[in-house]
């Protein structure tokens, strides 16, 4: 018959192969057998190709709506080579503005000015830190088998308490900094708890309630901002006052370029957070009843707290996440603090299957996309807007590896699709 | 012949007495929320309703009363209501009208409670709640075509904004506003298409597949925005406005006439839409099996039911309904498509479909509350309210967390909702 429990109890059954340095092996092989069938190499495979494919896709957008391209199919059939010409001028110079803007200015390079040649570096590795660190808000509780729509609404949250503390309180350099981080990881933590414990105590499906509290959480800081203890003296629109100088990030490489040591906080949480999923007991209680949470409870593990547990590292790490666009690059609280950066964590999470590791390279990957995507509008005039269609497609391609493999003919591989969440019944 | 026995036995085993819980809490909000409208009203002040819009052929006068009366007037009603809820839950009968009459008195006597000293356009308030749930209904039905069938449905967003989008692209182009109304389904078709393929072909996780098919749409009509509609505004996305219709006699019904049957053509396919989805999914042979492939796909599957191929339709056939709902934002109130415009209105929709229990009619009575409870906000903005609009604009997300999680009565999802399904 069917294998509902099978295919529901792999929670990330991607994850399992390509993060290879996860403890409960035992465990893993008796329940994912199916899962471990398939190669390592050929995981990284397919992601290489999702991301070619997205790019193909990609390409052809641009090159259909580039006004060039359009004026010469005018006459296409007078001089065909126009159009193939423009077409290639089309994609090409968007494609390579989109990457120097993400790496390297090649020509401030050529000419030795090394603070503008590495400017676009400093902004990827700016971009990617908050969502590095969204990333892990969502997977985290993709590793206990929740899937957690709700980075963006914690974030939201937790800049309330990171901001207060960072400009009502004064405090000496480098202590006000930290009070404010742990300020704002404390009111992500609680914010995502509430899920946890409503999942717990009611069974309250995940999806359906980070959803709805992302709005609460929006409509709640945009009341606050509102609120005479948090509004900027004599200003009338939604906007905090600035943060104290003693609790922002310092910049790596002096003013000039944006990059701060958030960035390095965000790769020591992925370290600290693989440790914690492979050389603990918590760890392996996480990985345990996301694979599957009825043998987790037979075992004895008390899986409701694990659920609530996971939610509040989540909501830490979203609290974390917040705090480099608060302490970090805006300094202040809008009602746009977050931007779109809980939304695109999802897609980074899946990207990086879950896994510490994953998540940092998807951020990157993310980060670099956005921060070239606006130097491309800007020289190219190719609207930012394919970044989302790129990121949309590569998810979509390596959720769905049989459609990958169907493409460019590859045999082999189980086909085994990403399955995080279960049925809203259960 | 043993069978005799039985019926003397199953009664006392199996049926408990009624849970007193709902009616409990029908009760204390009656008296809390009563409690707090009557002593924070005004004594002295006078609170006026106005019944009419525009120059109505049947006029009703302004109603005026004092604002600490009215409000104390209503909650007795409403504490009737809530009283009214015991007996008819003592035998096991549903509470759905005492509560929405319960709900109804309370919104009457905060009414009277915030409008002191001004005037509240009861008609105008509701003519405007039904407007903003156009899209609501439209993606609560979506939703339930979708979620009936088995497949979770998070896609709403997304299928509004490319519905919203073609419809004015090609209402635009074709400087015909219905011809924009028959494209805006097929976007949000091609969408479900693809929600479709990715859950009953690929059996990708279907919530996964919905967020990332609304980061999609958002990039490819923000994509196509950038690059089309703001550089050619004229050609690209100037649909003309769909006309108002009105429908003689019954447009002249006083306060009702004006809020249901003085619309355009969307709101009309509305009502249709909501009644045949209502009729076909419990009246016919098609939502039967619909139901059962999404409540029981291995059941299904052995009478011979072909499970995936019913729910493929049903994503594709939710789709386009949501695609025309999207239509609304462009070609039915605004006309110009603007980046992102649906603005989470697909997310209360899935909030309106879980509220309303996965139901048509109950999605609908959702949506219509929610819908309300934003036009009261914006209402309430212009007179000057005692609550912080954001407190309002909450309100839907507020109280379809506390019905997943029981205290407004258990909500259930499909048996099989989001499990896609495998022949082996």
């Amino acid at each position: 018959m069917t294998t509902p429990p099978e295919e529901h109890s792999t929670g990330l059954s991607g994850s399992k192969t390509a993060d290879t340095l996860h403890p409960p092996a035992e465990l893993d092989s008796s329940i994912t057998g199916s899962v471990r069938r398939t190669v390592l190499g050929m995981n990284f495979l397919v992601s290489l190709l999702a991301v070619v494919l997205a790019l193909v896709i990609g390409a052809v957008l641009i090159a259909v709506s580039s006004p060039s391209v359009i004026e010469a199919a005018g006459y296409f059939f007078a001089r065909p080579l126009d159009t193939v010409s423009a077409i290639w001028q089309s994609v090409s110079s968007a494609y390579s503005a989109l990457f120097q803007g993400a790496l390297v200015n090649l020509e401030a390079l050529r000419a030795g000015e090394l603070s503008r040649a590495f400017y676009p570096l400093s902004e990827t590795l700016t971009v990617s830190a908050p969502l590095i660190l969204a990333g892990l808000a969502v997977a985290v509780p993709f590793r206990a088998g929740l899937f957690n729509i709700g980075a963006q609404g914690q974030m939201a949250f937790a800049a309330i308490g990171g901001g207060f503390v960072g400009f009502a309180i004064s405090l000496p350099a480098g202590v006000h900094l930290i009070v404010s981080v742990i300020a704002a990881m404390a009111f992500g933590a609680f914010y995502a708890g509430i899920v946890g414990f409503l999942k717990a105590r009611t069974g309250a499906h995940e999806v359906i309630t980070t959803i709805m509290l992302n709005y609460i959480a929006i409509y709640f800081l945009g009341w606050v901002l509102n609120q005479d203890w948090f509004q900027r003296e004599g200003r009338n629109d939604p906007i905090s006052p600035i943060l104290s100088e003693t609790a922002l990030y310092p910049t790596l490489f002096g003013d000039g370029l944006r990059v701060h040591a958030g960035i390095g906080v965000a790769i020591l949480a992925c370290v600290v957070l693989w440790w914690m999923l492979t050389k603990t007991t918590i760890g392996f209680k996480i990985q345990t009843v996301g694979a599957n949470a009825s043998a987790a409870r037979t075992a004895g593990i008390d899986v409701g707290r694990i659920w609530i547990v996971a939610m509040l590292i989540a909501g830490a790490m979203a609290g974390l996440a917040v705090s480099m666009n608060v302490n970090g690059t805006d300094k202040v609280v809008t009602a746009g603090i977050v931007g779109n950066i809980g939304f695109d964590a999802i897609t980074v999470a899946l990207l990086g299957r879950g896994s510490p590791f994953g998540v940092l390279w998807a951020g990157l990957l993310f980060g670099g996309l956005r921060a070239g995507g606006l130097a491309m509008q800007a020289s190219t005039g190719t609207p930012i807007d394919i970044v989302l269609v790129l990121q949309a497609l590569i998810v979509l391609f390596i959720a769905a590896p049989a459609l990958v493999r169907s493409v460019f003919r590859i045999r082999g591989g189980s086909g085994e699709a990403l399955s995080l969440a279960k049925g809203w019944g259960t | 012949m043993s069978t005799t026995s039985t019926p003397a036995v199953m009664p006392t085993v199996t049926i408990a007495p009624p849970s007193p819980r709902r009616p409990l809490v029908m009760g204390i909000v009656a008296v809390v929320l009563g409690a707090i409208f009557i002593l924070l009203a005004p004594a002295d002040a006078p609170t006026t309703f106005l019944f009419n819009l525009g120059d109505p052929l049947i006029a009703i006068p302004d109603w005026e009363i004092n604002s600490r009366i009215g409000a104390t007037v209503f909650v007795i009603i409403a504490l009737g209501f809530a009283a009214s809820a015991w007996p008819i839950n003592a035998r096991r009968g549903s509470l759905a009208l005492p509560a929405i009459g319960m709900g109804v008195a309370l919104v009457m006597s905060f009414l009277c409670w915030v409008g002191a000293d001004s005037k509240i356009p009861i008609t105008g308030l509701l003519q405007g709640s039904l407007l903003l749930a156009v899209p609501l209904v439209f993606g609560a039905m979506a939703g339930v075509l979708c979620e009936r069938s088995g497949v979770i449905n998070i896609n709403i967003e997304g299928q509004l904004l490319v519905g919203a989008f073609l419809g004015a692209v090609v209402g635009s182009l074709m400087t015909n506003a219905y011809i924009g109304l028959l494209a805006a389904p097929i976007a949000g078709a091609l969408l479900g298409l693809l929600l479709a393929v990715f859950a009953t072909k690929y059996f990708v996780d279907q919530v996964v597949v919905g967020v990332v098919l609304n980061v999609l749409a958002v990039g490819l009509t923000g994509f196509m925005y950038t690059r089309f509609l703001s550089e050619e505004p004229d050609l690209w996305n100037n649909p003309p406005l769909l006309p108002t219709i009105s429908i003689p006699v019954l447009s002249e019904i006083p306060v009702l006439g004006p809020i249901l049957f003085d619309q355009n053509v969307i709101v009309y396919l509305m009502y249709v839409v909501v009644i045949i989805i209502q009729i076909a999914l419990f009246k016919t042979r098609w939502g039967l099996r619909l139901r059962s492939v999404g409540e029981h796909p291995e059941a299904a599957d052995s009478v011979g039911i072909r499970v995936n191929r019913t729910r493929f339709r049903a994503v594709i056939l939710g789709g386009a309904v949501a695609g025309l709902g999207g239509a609304f934002f462009t070609l039915g109130s605004v006309g110009a498509f603007g980046r992102e415009m649906t603005a989470g209105n697909g997310f209360i929709a899935l909030a309106a479909l879980i509220f309303g229990r996965w139901n048509p009619l109950g999605a609908l009575a959702a949506a219509l509350l929610f819908g309300f409870a934003d036009n009261l906000q914006n209402v309430l903005s212009i007179i000057g309210s005692p609550i912080p609009s954001q407190f309002l604009l909450m309100l839907p997300y507020v109280v379809t967390i506390l019905a997943v999680v029981g205290l407004v009565g258990r909500v259930r999802a499909p048996g099989a909702d989001g499990i896609p399904f495998k022949k082996s």
